[in-house]
């Protein structure tokens, strides 16, 4: 008899906790300062308006990849809307594990009348990706270099001059970014670059040129990597995501500066998981309306310098929620910044990450 | 006594013979000890056993080229690759009718990624001609709707193609739509006549059925399904006879004209959507890479690439895991052995001490397994930098220069400090129970007998504290085999192992089979590693404690 009760009091609680889950949406993004801004901008007020719905943030967005093949293999989907940057978001609807979308009937158009096709203009470059920031990948550099005669790096050809800045640089253990702008500094034209580095050539040229300073890199794999080493003076310059290093500089105030010269644009944005049931997609499409209208990608720039992937965003964007500075300088967008930057070929990468992948981890053992 | 007992067979009280009520209790209690192991063994069984061999399995499997190109797979077995010339018009046709299937199944781009592993660009070929493959033969089919307005119905292709019996249960369906469809079933003479044309028609209509939930009397086929239609009414121009009619009729109409049609190569159309159908380069390694196990993750694994002439090793500046594996095994040799050096003192003095010093001591060794794994890297981080601790405190005291800090961090040292640190209490905490267990009055009786203290340890101590050696030493060397983390933070370039690529494939580039193979390689070195420590110190000779 009690046994039974028990058990009776036991399933009631299951349901009850299954229906309290009802409502539950799972956002995955990268955690940390990024991640804080979205839930300011889109997620505490979607909240706010629909109280009813529960959001779990899950931080894994560095292996989201490979956790959504896994779970579509296992066939049990648990996430409901995953941040992830352009070229994962290409593999994953080249996988059929995201979703593709419509712009102009699932995401909002702008204030103007704008259809949400042409205010993200060339930013949706894969059909399942829905574009979120504009960040870029560019340099930092120590301001206090004794070693430096008081000059500052303005070129990004000065990252591979040692006789005139000597001293420690960080890169990216990857081939994306580091290949284009080796060769941008052996000579080849902006244009050219990925024509040249198609050919065996053109990638020993490229290596040729990493050669030249490889014995004064140290190689990061985590994006807080180059800001740490730098605040250390492990290394006089380092390339990391344009956000990171405005935090080491205006909220940690420490001797460092921005060189953007040919900063390299990357996207990042939402994808949603191909097998939702009906339910759930429903809710996070309006979810996603809403946290990709022009105000709300507006509003994710007061605490993080991201640039919004909206056109119509841009003019709305304001100060930083706690340090009350103008956030518009501080834009890879720009135009003081981005008087000089690179468009990474998502394309092109596609096809050659495996083999100039293979040919760089080699070219780093040797 | 003994005489008469021994032929007369022992029973129990109850008159069994004995023999066999011992044997049954014997047996109630194996399987009593095995119905109380039974829930771990299905535990480890289900989660871990089966997902590993689901894992390892996929560094064969290849079935991803035949599944998604099987028509192509068959016409391209005839080709020969040494001719250096792309291949005819068949195979492009098989392609034509893959391709749009895959396209519309999604699959194209997935198949995209596989080869590229194989050979760079074939990622976009796919994807790019994917996009525009919907309309190759349009050609046929305006002509053919220009013939006779009917092509254009959906309802004749589904008249021409289907069974009366589908067609009833579909119009059926149709009155009331309750429950699934009936799946669409392809009539014999159809098949007979047109095969090429049933086959695709058929895939479209469960596609049609399955994914969109429509119905096919109600859709347009596919483009290159006109092309078939083409394809088949020439080369059975008789084709009607085979009809009954208003569709033979149609039929009929139609083989009379195709010989008139103006055509289009479809291989042209491939060429003109990417440039890479015409190589033979690409369609030799679809040739290759066609059956449905394969062999080529193993040999990337091992530096080496399967080719259409053969096996051959990788361009020199591509060859990177044979090394790694080798820089694995040293540097978990190194790793072990620094363990063991700095570890067997600590054993010795921790299984010699007073109980409450030891206490306190074995506290100390566990206080870092306590600690996050990152934390400890970290912390290693901040020591051995160059503007770290270590340097900074050797320039004070004026050992080294401030122009020549050592670098002891982003290489082989600093993989090797860190991961001997990590791996500590594996080694002492073996060795640690083992030494405990042996008894101080063996070495006082070596001095007794006039040993001096080293004798008295190395002829005397030693030997009984090998058990514990070789536990800890397997341990270690196991584990640090599999580190990744550690090595990635402070390894750079020069101290990374081979499980960074293993994590690689895995999570980044998503190549899962060459994972497994390279996986798999791991597990065969450490089994073979283990044999041989079996044959030299024996495998029976390791304690826990």
């Amino acid at each position: 008899m009690k046994l039974k009760t028990l058990f009776l009091a036991g399933t009631a609680l299951a349901m009850a906790g299954g229906a309290a889950t009802a409502e539950d949406m799972t956002l995955v993004s990268w955690g940390g300062a990024y991640q804080a801004s979205q839930k300011a901008a889109y997620a505490d007020p979607y909240v706010a308006m629909h109280p009813e719905v529960n959001v779990i943030w899950d931080e894994s967005s560095a292996e989201a990849v490979a956790k959504l093949r896994a779970m579509n293999e296992a066939g049990n989907i648990t996430w409901d809307l995953v941040d992830v940057v352009a070229s994962d978001a290409i593999r994953l609807c080249d996988e059929g594990l995201a979703m593709e979308i419509d712009p102009d009937t699932d995401l909002a158009a702008a204030p103007d009348g704008t259809s949400a096709s042409d205010d993200f203009g060339d930013l949706l470059v894969s059909e399942c990706f829905i574009p979120q920031i504009v960040y870029s990948t560019t340099f930092g550099y120590r301001t206090d270099v004794a070693d430096w005669g008081g000059k500052e790096p303005d070129d990004i050809c000065d990252v591979f001059d040692l006789e005139a800045f000597p001293g420690k640089r960080s890169l990216e253990k990857r081939p994306i970014n580091n290949m284009e702008w080796a060769l941008l500094c052996d000579g080849v034209a902006k244009e050219d670059v990925y024509d040249v580095l198609e050919t065996e050539e053109g990638q020993d040229r490229a290596f040729a040129k990493l050669d030249s300073i490889k014995d004064n890199v140290v190689w990061w794999s985590a994006g807080a990597e180059t800001p740490q080493l730098l605040a250390d003076s492990e290394v006089v310059i380092g390339s990391t995501y344009n956000g990171r290093l405005f935090a080491l500089i205006e909220e940690q105030k420490q001797p460092v500066k921005m060189l953007w010269d040919a900063q390299v644009f990357d996207l990042d944005g939402w994808i949603i998981p191909t097998g939702l049931s009906e339910e759930r997609l429903a809710r996070v499409k309006d979810f996603v309306k809403f946290a990709t209208d022009t105000q709300r990608l507006a509003d994710q720039a007061k605490y993080i310098s991201y640039g919004p992937a909206r056109k119509s965003s841009a003019p709305l964007v304001g100060q930083h929620a706690s340090l009350g500075i103008d956030m518009a300088p501080h834009m890879p967008t720009d135009p003081e910044n981005a008087k000089n930057t690179f468009l990474y070929n998502y394309e092109w990468w596609a096809d050659y990450r495996d083999d100039l992948d293979a040919k760089f981890q080699a070219w780093l053992a040797q | 006594m003994s005489d008469t007992t021994s032929d007369q067979v022992l029973t129990t009280q109850d008159g069994k013979p004995l023999k066999a009520a011992l044997a049954r209790a014997l047996r109630r209690e194996k399987l009593r000890s095995f119905l109380l192991i039974a829930p771990l063994l299905i535990f480890v069984l289900i989660t871990f056993v089966a997902p590993i061999i689901d894992m390892l399995f996929r560094s064969v499997e290849n079935e991803i080229v035949s599944e998604t190109l099987p028509r192509t797979v068959v016409v391209l077995e005839e080709w020969d690759e040494a001719s250096g010339q792309a291949p005819g018009e068949d195979v492009y046709n098989a392609l034509l009718y893959d391709l749009i299937i895959a396209v519309e199944n999604k699959r194209h781009t997935q198949l995209g990624t596989r080869l590229n592993y194989e050979q760079t660009g074939l990622s976009s070929m796919f994807r790019r001609t994917g996009r525009r493959v919907d309309d190759f033969g349009e050609v046929y089919a305006d002509q053919l709707i220009d013939l006779n307005a009917a092509w254009k119905e959906p309802v004749t292709w589904a008249t021409m193609l289907a069974t009366p019996e589908w067609i009833s249960a579909q119009e059926t369906w149709a009155a009331n739509p309750s429950g699934p469809e009936p799946a669409f079933v392809v009539s014999e003479a159809a098949r007979n006549a047109l095969p090429t044309t049933a086959d695709l028609y058929g895939a479209f209509a469960r596609f049609i059925q399955t994914e969109d939930s429509d119905s096919p009397m109600e859709e347009d086929p596919w483009v290159p399904v006109y092309k078939a239609l083409y394809q088949d009414l020439i080369a059975n121009p008789d084709a009607a006879s085979a009809f009954s009619g208003e569709t033979a009729t149609l039929v009929g109409q139609a083989a009379a004209a195709a010989p008139n049609f103006e055509t289009v190569s479809i291989k042209e159309l491939f060429i003109d959507a990417d440039d890479d159908w015409g190589s033979a380069e690409n369609w030799a390694v679809i040739k290759t890479f066609a059956p449905k196990f394969t062999s080529g993750y193993f040999l990337s694994a091992a530096d080496a690439q399967l080719t259409p002439t053969g096996v051959e090793l990788k361009p020199e500046d591509e060859r990177i895991y044979l090394y790694l594996f080798y820089r694995t095994l040293l540097l978990s040799i190194m790793i072990t052995v620094s363990c063991l050096l700095l570890g067997y003192p600590i054993a010795f003095l921790l299984a010699a001490l007073p109980l409450r010093y030891s206490n306190l001591l074995l506290i100390l060794v566990l206080l870092p397994f306590w600690t996050s794994l990152l934390v400890r890297t970290s912390a290693w981080k901040v020591l051995l930098q160059q503007q770290g601790v270590i340097n900074d405190f050797l320039v004070w005291i004026g050992i080294i220069a401030d122009a020549n800090r050592l670098v002891m961090i982003n290489n082989q040292t600093g993989t090797i400090i860190a991961m001997t640190h990590i791996l500590l209490p594996f080694m002492i905490l073996p060795l640690y129970s083992v030494m405990k267990t042996i008894s101080p009055s063996y070495v006082r009786a070596a001095k007794s007998l006039g040993a001096n203290d080293w004798t008295a340890f190395w002829r005397v101590y030693f030997p009984q504290s090998i058990p514990g050696i070789g536990a800890g030493a397997i341990l270690v060397f196991i584990l640090s085999i599999g580190y990744y983390i550690t090595p990635e933070l402070v390894g750079g370039t020069s101290g990374i192992f081979i499980s960074n690529r293993i994590a690689f494939h895995i999570s980044s580039s998503l190549n899962w089979g060459l994972a497994a193979a390279l996986g798999t390689l791991l597990l065969v070195a450490v089994l073979l590693l283990f044999m041989v420590y079996d044959r030299i110190v024996g495998i029976d000779n390791v304690k826990l404690g």
